[in-house]
């Protein structure tokens, strides 16, 4: 079984975002990037399926400029097999991302997607759906457990009101939720193996994807600041306060 | 919770921008793995450890301590599985050979790992810190099979190690030593003795213990020309269910690095194995002196960083009186302590010596580098000045480490003397590093009396050539006016001082004794100018190239300004009491110094 992970290159979750003056975008110089969480995930699964002789090969692939390398490489030593870098500045756009990701799945004979259910930077939770959708097949979606048998996926995922477990053909979408595993620190070993597995790097054109603007980002700001609170006495002055302030109770 | 983050832009500033690290890594043989991004991808994940796994223990393993029962010794909560997690991942294998295992990479990247594991945990740190010692001690010396048997094992990680020198009567001076050695007929010895104060000595995290132990023959010569180096097994490889005859007879109770075992280790016919040449224990163990030394003045290092990460969180945010030119934060009650300028001086101490700090260790470990791969005049260089520089990383950093752990505590006020907050922690675990592996007392007599004098002074004037150098291809940069006026001063003040006391000790060997210790840390000062000049500069040509970090650089400017405004001239009251003469320390009578 070969397994295809998407892993997407964003702001490590420690560091303080910044806006840009002139609101346009968050600013990213200087920030410390890592690899999405979600999509860390969703290798070490693939790791796991691998260990337990179900996966054969692991495929990492990221969109964007050649920085994202490095998230690659981290996936190469956490135990993925190859890397595809598909080069483009144009990364905002989900639908573009899943238009890519597909003609990777088919070019490269895929049986099963693992990919994070959101990335922490602009939080879409939707280019795995895209996906599914361009694939016409099935998709298994905040994952929490996944288990592979008889040439089938039993995915076990977080919904509102509990779990609940699809069976779904294989080729397959699955997304990660954060429940799904922990993922393993990489060893020191592999990061330096990390360094002589291939890594591929590819156009939208090679791919034959004309990439498109499907949204346009108008602004971004700050969220407003919290107002300090007040402390009350008692439950009467409470009852006051809402009454006098807040009219209509 | 006192926290820690592994400071990545600071240590990439150093590593790679002022030290070159790239080209440093290209120009030695078999460090063509050390590329930039492959150095920085060991460094985060190198961080996310000391991060996530070890710093959060830090505070357990001072509380719970280790404990002692039958001679077994219980590591704090956390320190046995935060082990096997290092061991998974490869870390104990990193700067060692290939054919034992090692990953092969520079001694230099483990320092910087190193750096981080220490400062986010340093008693834990120090657990495959003495493994390290005894890895470099069976690589320098040990014989195929016996790299074979023990060093596969220690690079592995599956075994820890330990360094046994001390003995209840001797730490100093080890010619004193006792510990006996009786050769068998089979080739291994039987040993016996007792070792105190071994770090390490017994604990639960490991299988076996590989203790490497200095102890004498039945034919030995009387004092340091008569001692031999032995390996001594907690367990023999072919029987790791059985005693061998070594065993803790108890742990330390200590002022601090509770989490590290302090062990008393009694040896009753031990088997051991001689290590290098018999008699010739203690040269054996000056060849990777440098290395052990530095691994400790990382630790001064590791204790200021600490202490202003966390001081300084508490600055910005405690509020206490208000400004002297009238409130900054007029909303607030208060001003954050941040603006008293008392508190910026002991939060700019602390980055003025950690961040100077680390510049000085990054340095030294690129000698280790050449030391240790390249040959003929490049390694004897390399040796020299490394050989001068060593003791006084290891006394200097670790005397301003405790000095600014004293400061981060003082920072929180009353509350640093709490507990809870982890600042009188932080002091207390600093204390030590002024003591092991060559008390300061040590390093200043090894520093003036065989470094400097002994060599008529050529090994300091290998480092003020360096200085000088550097002073005058910058003589016209206006900007670095500054930093390379008092920099020429101290230069040459530093070679006329030392010739002063070398004439001195001439008829009085004393003289060396009474100015050691003010010239080791007068030395320290010194060095400690020329690597923030280095940096000044470094950061000044990146903002008039243009830089998005213009703040980062001009921080560092700023306190390069300090240091040299604040700090450097503490040499001022070195110079006057190194140079007054022994007699006001001699003259009075050991019977008159009466209580
Ligand atoms: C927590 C801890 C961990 C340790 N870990 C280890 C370990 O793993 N392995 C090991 O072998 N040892 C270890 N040690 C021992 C340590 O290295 C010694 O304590 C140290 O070398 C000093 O020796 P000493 O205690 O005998 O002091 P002494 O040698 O008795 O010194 C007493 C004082 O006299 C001064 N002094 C001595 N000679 C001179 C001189 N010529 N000129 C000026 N001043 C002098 C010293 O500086 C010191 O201030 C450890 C000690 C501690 C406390």
């Amino acid at each position: 079984m070969k397994i295809l992970v998407a892993v997407k290159r964003v702001i490590d979750y420690n560091a303080k975002v910044r806006v840009k003056s002139d609101q346009t975008d968050v600013d990213l110089a200087n920030i410390k990037m890592a690899i999405n969480p979600f999509c860390e995930i969703a290798v070490e699964e693939a790791v796991r399926l691998k260990e337990a002789g179900i996966a054969t090969e692991i495929i990492a692939v990221s969109v964007g400029p050649k920085a994202c390398q490095e998230q690659i490489r981290s996936a190469l030593a956490l135990g993925a097999d190859k890397g595809i870098q598909i080069e483009t500045d144009h990364i905002s756009d989900s639908l573009n991302i899943a238009k890519l990701l597909a003609k990777v799945v088919k070019s490269e004979n895929i049986d099963l997607v693992i990919m994070g259910k959101q990335a922490i930077d602009s939080d879409n939770n939707q280019t795995g759906q895209m996906l599914a959708a361009l694939l016409n097949c099935g998709q298994g979606t905040f994952a929490s457990k996944l288990e592979i048998k008889d040439q089938k996926v039993l995915v076990t995922r977080e919904i509102d009101g509990g779990l609940q477990t699809l069976s779904l053909n294989l080729p397959a979408v699955i997304t990660t939720d954060l429940r799904l595993n922990e993922p393993r620190y990489a060893a020191l070993p592999n990061i330096m193996k990390a360094k002589r597995k291939p890594l591929e790097v590819k156009t939208p054109q090679d791919l034959g994807v004309e990439l498109k603007q499907h949204t346009k980002l108008l602004k971004v700001a700050e969220p407003s600041k919290r107002q300090g609170g007040t402390m009350l006495n008692s439950v009467d002055e409470l009852i006051e306060k809402l009454k006098s302030e807040i009219q209509g109770i | 919770m006192p926290e820690y983050k592994a400071p990545l832009r600071d240590m990439d500033f150093v590593l790679n921008e002022v030290l070159k690290a790239e080209q440093h890594y290209q120009s030695l043989p078999g460090y063509e793995d050390a590329t930039p991004d492959m150095v920085s991808a060991i460094m985060e994940e190198g961080a996310k450890f000391a991060e996530k796994v070890l710093s959060p223990l830090n505070q357990i393993g001072d509380q719970q301590g280790c404990t002692w029962a039958d001679g077994k010794v219980t590591t704090p909560a956390g320190f046995k599985e935060a082990y096997q997690q290092f061991v998974e991942g490869g870390w104990p294998s990193l700067a060692h050979e290939v054919e034992y295992g090692g990953q092969g990479l520079p001694e230099s990247l483990g320092l910087v790992i190193n750096e981080m594991v220490g400062t986010a945990n340093w008693s834990w740190s120090m657990y495959p810190g003495l493994s390290h010692g005894a890895m470099n001690t069976l690589d320098a010396h040990g014989t195929e099979e016996q790299k074979q048997t023990y060093l596969t094992k220690l690079v592995e990680g599956s075994w820890t190690g330990t360094m046994c020198l001390t003995e209840p009567h001797c730490g100093t001076d080890l010619g004193m030593l006792r510990t006996k050695a009786e050769p068998q007929a089979d080739g291994s010895y039987k040993i016996s003795g007792t070792k105190i104060f071994i770090s390490a000595g017994e604990h639960d995290m490991a299988e076996n213990i590989v203790h490497i132990v200095l102890a004498r023959l039945p034919d030995a010569p009387a004092g340091t020309k008569g001692i031999s180096l032995f390996i001594v097994p907690k367990h023999l490889p072919e029987s790791l269910s059985e005693s061998n005859g070594v065993s803790c007879g108890s742990i330390e109770h200590k002022m601090g690095i509770h989490g590290n075992a302090t062990c008393v280790m009694n040896f009753d016919d031990a088997t051991g194995f001689l290590i290098g040449p018999p008699n010739k224990g203690l040269n054996c163990m000056f060849t990777f002196m440098n290395t052990a030394r530095l691994g400790t003045a990382l630790q001064g290092l590791a204790h200021a960083e600490w202490g202003f990460q966390n001081s300084l969180v508490y600055a910005k945010d405690r509020l206490q009186m208000r400004a002297l030119n009238g409130p900054a934060e007029p909303d607030k009650p208060a001003d954050p302590i941040i603006v008293h300028p008392e508190v910026r001086k002991m939060l700019l101490t602390q980055k003025a010596f950690a961040e100077g700090g680390r510049a000085m260790i990054y340095y030294c470990a690129q000698l280790v580098d050449k030391v240790k791969v390249s040959d003929g005049e490049e390694k004897e260089y390399a040796d020299g000045l490394l050989a001068f520089l060593t003791p006084i990383a290891k006394a200097f950093l670790t005397e301003v480490g405790f000095e600014s752990a004293n400061h981060g505590l003082q920072i929180f006020g009353g509350h640093g003397y709490i507990a809870e907050w982890g600042m009188e922690q932080n002091v207390r675990d600093s204390r030590i590093s002024m003591l092991y592996e060559g008390t300061t007392q040590i390093q200043a007599l090894d520093l003036l009396g065989r470094k400097v004098l002994m060599t008529q002074g050529e090994a300091l004037k290998r480092f003020t050539k360096i200085v000088h150098k550097f002073c005058q291809a910058e003589a016209d940069t206006q900007a670095m006016a500054k930093f390379v006026k008092p920099l020429v001063e101290i230069n040459k003040e530093w070679g006329d001082i030392t010739m002063q006391i070398g004439m001195k000790a001439m008829q009085n060997r004393d003289e060396v004794g009474a100015a050691s210790v003010d010239y080791l840390m007068y030395s320290g000062y010194a060095v400690l100018g020329y690597l923030w000049a280095l940096m000044a500069k470094e950061a000044q040509e990146k903002i008039a190239a243009g830089t998005n970090e213009e703040d980062f650089y001009r921080a560092k400017i700023k306190t390069a300004e300090f240091y040299f405004a604040r700090i450097l001239p503490r040499t001022r009251s070195l110079v006057a009491t190194m140079t007054s003469g022994c007699e006001s320390l001699m003259d009075l009578d050991a019977e008159h110094f009466v209580f």
